[in-house]
């Protein structure tokens, strides 16, 4: 039990440590890869909590594909040239120092905060297999889900349709 | 406070921290790439609400088919944001949210 708190406690300060590596580097680049070291965090933090089905998909698609679509998306627009690269980060230095500041204190500040808790949980479910509750009883969100996959293969084949005739 | 209560308040707190961190580089970007990075951090906010929910109430299953929903929306609204953002690269020649004033409305 003590191992299991410490594990979840390094996660979750590494969860944090990516977001804001994330938002705080200055190359796009290390920023899509930090978003995938944030979903790989997260990852590792659902198989901690006995959700499997839930991490493989974190981790394949938000990890994976996204980093792609992401990683595709900055090559194909044009970089910065030097000069404005180093107008950019003097600006961006500016607009962003304030952020690892305001995350420590409002860490600190809420993780000190004795917060009392008077909320019944109820009871859990009688499906636990989180395949059986997707096919079981939320058939329709599985509709629901194919839909927004043909709205966006449709959306992007709008998209680069209209790009095709400019 | 039970054991199970504690650890949620710890996971919500780091919900809050990644919050901000979305919101923050939402209103503090101009790249519109760096937009969608911090919308991102938003939905991972939100994935890591919905599993500490889920393991606070026993209610694990339910959380789980939720971010599975939850993933296909995301995936789906970043492959038609970045098409977005590549043609407006494409027809404005830049990133920047303040270059952008031929939007026509």
């Amino acid at each position: 039990m003590q191992i299991n708190h410490t594990l979840n406690s390094i996660i979750l300060i590494a969860l944090v440590a990516s977001g804001l590596w994330t938002i705080m580097t200055r190359s796009l680049i290390r920023s899509a890869i930090g978003l995938a070291l944030t979903s790989a965090v997260l990852t590792m933090l659902m198989f901690s909590f006995d959700s499997w089905l839930a991490g493989v998909f974190e981790l394949s698609v938000c990890a994976g594909l996204i980093s792609v679509v992401f990683i595709s998306t900055i090559s194909l627009t044009q970089p910065l040239t030097k000069a404005e690269v180093i107008k950019h980060m003097k600006d961006r230095l500016e607009r962003f120092m304030y952020l690892p500041f305001l995350i420590i204190i409002v860490g600190v500040g809420l993780s000190l905060l004795k917060v009392n808790f008077n909320f019944q949980l109820p009871s859990p479910e009688i499906e636990t297999d989180a395949r059986k509750v997707l096919w079981n009883l939320r058939e329709l969100d599985l509709l629901a889900q194919v839909v927004i996959i043909m709205t966006g293969i449709f959306g992007v084949l709008i998209l680069f349709r209209e790009m095709r005739r400019k | 406070m039970n054991a199970s209560l504690t650890l949620f308040w710890h996971l919500f707190v780091v919900v809050i921290m990644l919050v901000i961190m979305g919101f923050y580089c939402i209103f503090m970007t101009y790249n519109l790439i760096r937009t969608l990075i911090g919308v991102e951090l938003l939905i991972k906010a939100v994935t890591l609400l919905i599993i500490t929910a889920g393991y606070v109430t026993g209610h694990m299953a339910l959380a789980q088919a939720i971010v599975i929903t939850l993933i296909v929306v995301e995936v789906v609204f970043i492959v038609v944001a970045t098409g977005v953002v590549i043609g407006l690269r494409r027809h404005n020649g830049t990133l920047d949210t303040r270059k952008l004033r031929n939007l026509k409305g």
